[in-house]
């Protein structure tokens, strides 16, 4: 890889297309949900039947001003909708309704981190159009004799972003897209489920000799469905077209398809007798005047995007980027680390020990329990952030020791109770009686008198076997540090 | 029984008819005589006595619907009805049974219409003579060897010949208007917007409209108020009021300034036309009407433009048709090859020449040059209509500039389209339009007058046509259907 | 001037099989209407803005409510060939 990178320089545009999470469709009233019986979520018009008449969604052009607005874009004072005809099976009237000349928004950027620092990877556009129904083969594509048409999905409202071709690697591809995708999953206008497509990723991909300023042939490459495959595919093409061009080949422009499983791209249709959309203003749909009344409205309600809260938790809370990362996932995991931080004393509990606590014991804890990135599971948690907080309170003044904490952890998680309630019940209370303790180590004690042994003659870990033997004779509720003090002070009576 | 549909309901009012009788009496007319006529594709029987049942009881009670109520009307098989096959006058839809209402079917329905059923029109709504339905052709009243006009050739030929007794058409570049002009009836394209489109089935969407076929005036605006009106269902519906259009009818033409288009008076035009529509321009002086020349000098412009506007829309709205999710299939050794039969084997030769004509001009590198060119010459017609309705309030022109020809006379695509060089000019701009009859050709064959005025200026159009239609006795003259 | 291989292109992207005659038939005809339709070239239209809609609308929208679907059966009653709950199409080879 190393050769080519010295060779050759890498140019990589990304198109994304993301479903968003509104409750009907894009030009009819059908539910834009997943997972329903086959054909059993159309209409006449996103069947595409004779007579039918397509009006746009509001909540869609919303959520597409909402995201153009946190990247960064201008939102335009009008926008009209376009066909763009081509035949394809799945899509009902053989044209999209998308937008070609005047889209949504232009001309915005995201950041994404990278190892050498941050980069800015522009957005050139972002439109709306309707999404295209699934096609089942009997077989594979290849060798079915006839194929299966799904129209559930057929109109789903798709909001389609084009980057510049500013990326320079297949890493920082796949930085770009993760980035991309939380921004998006924070806005809360798509779920960022790339197995069940609500996200799906082409990328264009030339190479060009080092210093050289005219672009290569690009070629499309289709079917990313995760950030490793577009990582991985990426690879695979830079490698191939520099192949090539070692060897004296040209790089045909066409659309390649990545085969995970093979890994490698193959020639899917050549893009040289590319389509032609005939693209022209949809006669069906008036144009959009995008009031800035309403730009200004949504602006005024975008959340604190998650580059933004890490950089924030990094400085403010002194968490390190790791863990600033993992908590971003999602904005109700954020929004739960902020109330549980809020309750555990707010101000006073930044600078302290606390924002990391508590980010430890998410990302352990409740992330072993819970998805990252299930919005409505984190929302409804058994344990909610006070609840937590009144958790790691008890380890805090040390009621409990922190292995048994975890215990009450998962029974708080099981039964939705508060720690309080399950330790006073349970008897679960930290023994910190100093009395209480000091026979209990002297049982311990004489009843190991080779780890005595050992720890005299120098083996440190014995101490370590004697208050193992002491925290189970207290199944587990001694205080910890306490033990250790007396035992340390007994060893050295001895 | 073959009445104008306001007599029909008084009679209902009174008494004196019976929705059934009447609904009864069309039916058998049809049965009798439609096999020489050829205006009907589908006879909802079944529907009709049912609806001419209910709309019975409720007169009995008192409370009938309005003043639609019990009327025997058809529509043309360009609007989609529930349950009943929809063809569009094509093979591609012969057995497509839609599952829903165009939104003027349901109105309808609303109104305790009696739905006779579905008329014969040129496939696709593409053609001025009928001829090319790809059932049969549909044969003048007047004259069964002549064409009845189209597109809506079905629907017009039905009132005239008393198989219904107003119907409903639509209106692309004077496919209600050229064939009402033929049949002798009175023909009315709405503003675009003013009738929901949702359920037409569409030629093109920018220009497409639906309006009634009717025996007066009176029923002209009666039919048109009932299906008048926005719906949000179609994102180019006009949210305005729809004021009741018979209310205005009486007021007469004195004091309004009629405009008379230099360029709708052609040399080569008919002498009997002429003649027939300077002749009603007198009887509108007559009535105290102002007469004024404007000129509109991009007409001669409009059939070039409409010629690359419609075929574009069209290509893309006929796309959908491939033996996929509805109506004809043609097997074929895979995908491609199946719909590319189907299509051939589905569209008569008229549409097919009008989809690659279509999407040639909207093809990469040809889009400026035609479609382009074409919506900016739309523009300046609407422009010119626009500055000369500042000067006038209607204006009045010839329907079209030929009587109705035989059949097979216009084989050659350029000289039917000609057929609609008066009428297009006000889909291009989107006002509305209205034929009245308005004589007869030496041979016997009616002519109409056009009326057209300011967008949603309806019932001022109305107006006009009637207080013309009052002065004269042309609707008394009916053809002899034995 | 459309030639004959532009006419076997458009058919293709329109997904019509026309016969040879047919083809030439065709080619005649559009050559013929689109000699008359050259004639808007003469027109001056600078400055000119194209007329997309006959109406002067902007800003329809709907709200984003579920309303009622066709039920299955319904969605695939004029399927002219149908496999349980899926509309069936022949085999798709990519071009």
């Amino acid at each position: 890889m190393s050769a080519v990178a010295t060779t050759y320089e890498t140019v990589i545009g990304l198109e994304v297309h993301a479903q968003l999470l509104t409750r009907s469709k894009m030009f009819c009233g059908c539910p834009a949900t997943f997972g329903a019986r086959p054909n059993t979520q159309t209409c006449p018009v996103c069947l595409g039947m004779p007579g039918v008449l397509p009006v746009v969604n509001r909540r869609a052009v919303e959520f597409g001003i909402r995201t153009a607005l946190a990247f960064g874009c201008r939102v335009n004072e009008s926008c009209r909708f376009a066909r763009k005809h081509y035949y394809y099976p799945d899509m009902p009237k053989n044209y999209q309704i998308s937008q070609y000349e005047e889209p949504l928004a232009e001309d915005g950027f995201l950041e994404i981190d990278l190892e050498g620092g941050t980069r800015a990877i522009g957005i050139q556009r972002l439109h709306l159009e309707e999404d295209v129904g699934k096609l089942l083969h009997e077989g594979t594509l290849e060798t079915a004799q006839a194929s299966l048409v799904d129209f559930n999905r057929s109109g789903v409202p798709l909001m389609e972003t084009v980057s510049r071709p500013d990326l320079q690697s297949p890493e920082e591809a796949a930085a770009y897209l993760r980035a991309f995708r939380s921004v998006l999953i924070f806005l809360g206008v798509c779920d960022g489920n790339m197995e069940e497509g609500s996200l799906r990723c082409d990328a264009n991909v030339s190479i060009r000799p080092r210093g050289s300023t005219t672009l290569g042939t690009k070629v499309e490459i289709k079917n990313l469905n995760s950030f490793r495959n577009v990582q991985r595919a990426l690879e695979f093409e830079v490698r191939r077209q520099a192949q090539a061009l070692d060897s004296g080949e040209r790089i045909v422009q066409e659309t390649r398809l990545w085969e995970a499983d093979r890994g490698y791209t193959r020639s899917m249709r050549s893009k040289e007798f590319a389509h032609d959309y005939r693209y022209f203003p949809e006669p069906d749909l008036v144009p959009l005047r995008i009031d800035r009344r309403w730009v200004e409205e949504i602006r005024a309600s975008l959340p604190e995007l998650p580059r933004a809260w890490r950089q924030r938790a990094v400085a403010q809370y002194g968490l390190p980027a790791y863990d600033a990362e993992v908590l971003t996932q999602s904005r109700a995991l954020v929004d739960y680390y902020e109330t549980a931080l809020r309750e555990w004393g707010g101000a006073a509990g930044a600078g302290t020990e606390r924002p990391k606590i508590l980010s430890n014991w998410i990302m352990s804890e409740l992330l072993r329990v819970l998805s990252g990135d299930d919005e409505r599971a984190i929302q409804s948690s058994p344990i909610p952030p006070r609840r937590l907080v009144g958790l790691l309170e008890l380890i805090e003044n040390s009621t409990i020791s922190g292995k048994i904490a975890k215990d009450v952890f998962q029974k708080m998680f099981d039964s939705g109770e508060d720690a309080r309630t399950i330790v006073e019940r349970d008897g679960l209370t930290q023994v910190a009686d100093e009395g209480a303790l000091g026979h209990v180590i002297e049982s311990v004690m004489a009843a190991n008198p080779k780890a005595i042994e050992d720890y005299r003659r120098g083996k440190k870990e014995a101490k370590g076997a004697l208050v193992g033997q002491v925290m189970k004779a207290t199944r587990g509720k001694a205080n910890p540090a306490l033990v250790n003090r007396l035992l340390e002070a007994k060893l050295a009576q001895t | 029984m073959h009445r104008p549909i306001h007599e029909l309901t008084d009679a209902y009012r009174r008494g004196d008819l019976k929705p059934t009788a009447v609904a009864e009496d069309y039916l058998a007319r049809i049965g009798a005589l439609d096999g020489k006529v050829g205006a009907y594709l589908t006879v909802m029987r079944e529907h009709a006595l049912d609806a001419a049942r209910e709309s019975e009881q409720r007169w009995r009670s008192g409370s009938p619907r309005g003043p639609l109520d019990g009327a025997p009307i058809a529509v043309k098989d360009v609007l989609c009805t529930a349950g009943v096959r929809t063809t569009c006058g094509s093979k591609m839809l012969e057995r497509f049974v839609p599952p829903y209402d165009a939104t003027t079917v349901e109105r309808l329905r609303a109104a305790g219409a009696v739905l006779l059923g579905k008329t014969n029109m040129d496939e696709f709504a593409m053609g001025s003579s009928t001829e090319h339905s790809a059932y049969h052709p549909t044969h003048n009243p007047w004259d069964l060897t002549r064409v009845p006009g189209g597109s809506s050739g079905g629907s017009a030929a039905a009132v005239a010949g008393g198989l219904a007794a107003g119907s409903y058409g639509s209106d692309t570049g004077g496919s209600i208007r050229q064939p009402a002009a033929f049949c002798g009836v009175v023909g009315m394209k709405p503003t675009y917007g003013r009738v929901s489109r949702y359920g037409l089935i569409a030629l093109a969407s920018s220009l497409d409209q639906i309006g009634p076929f009717a025996q007066d005036v009176t029923d002209t605006a009666l039919l048109l108020g009932a299906v008048a009106g926005h719906d949000p269902r179609d994102s180019t519906s006009i949210d305005a009021p729809v004021p009741d259009y018979t209310a205005e009818l009486p007021k007469g033409v004195a004091g309004l300034t009629l405009g008379l288009p230099d360029e709708y008076f052609i040399d080569g035009m008919d002498p009997d036309i002429e003649r027939a529509v300077r002749q009603a321009i007198e009887v509108l002086k007559g009535l105290g009407a102002k007469i004024e020349r404007v000129s509109l000098p991009t007409t001669r412009h409009s059939l070039a433009a409409y010629y690359v506007i419609l075929p574009a829309e069209a290509s893309s709205n006929l796309a959908r048709y491939d033996g996929v999710k509805y109506g004809l299939r043609v097997a074929g050794r895979d995908l491609v090859d199946m719909e590319s039969r189907t299509r051939s084997a589905g569209f008569g030769a008229e549409v097919k020449r009008r989809i690659m004509l279509g999407t040639y001009a909207l093809s990469a590198g040809y889009y400026d040059a035609y479609y382009g060119k074409a919506q900016s010459v739309r523009t300046l017609v609407r422009r010119e209509f626009a500055a000369a309705f500042a000067k006038v309030d209607l204006i009045v022109a010839p329907t079209t500039p030929n009587i109705a020809f035989k059949h097979g006379e216009k084989e050659d695509p350029l000289s039917m389209y000609l057929n609609d060089v008066f009428t297009i000019p006000g889909n291009l701009s989107g006002i509305p339009g209205v034929s009245v009859p308005c004589g007869f050709s030496t041979a016997g064959l009616p002519i109409g007058l056009q009326v057209l005025g300011r967008p949603l200026d309806e019932a001022r159009v109305l107006r006009a046509a009637y207080a013309y239609e009052q002065a004269t006795s042309w609707r008394s003259r009916r053809p002899e259907l034995a | 001037m459309i030639e004959r291989k532009d006419v076997e292109h458009v058919a293709r992207l329109t997904r019509l099989a026309l016969t040879d005659a047919e083809l030439e038939r065709m080619r005649e005809q559009l050559n013929s209407i689109l000699a008359h339709l050259d004639t808007l070239r003469a027109v001056p239209t600078e400055g000119v803005e194209p007329t997309s809609h006959a109406v002067d609308l902007v800003n329809v929208m709907r709200e984003d409510e579920v309303g009622p679907c066709l039920s299955q059966d319904n969605a695939l009653a004029n399927a002219p060939d149908r496999s349980g709950e899926f509309f069936r199409v022949p085999r798709i080879i990519e071009e």
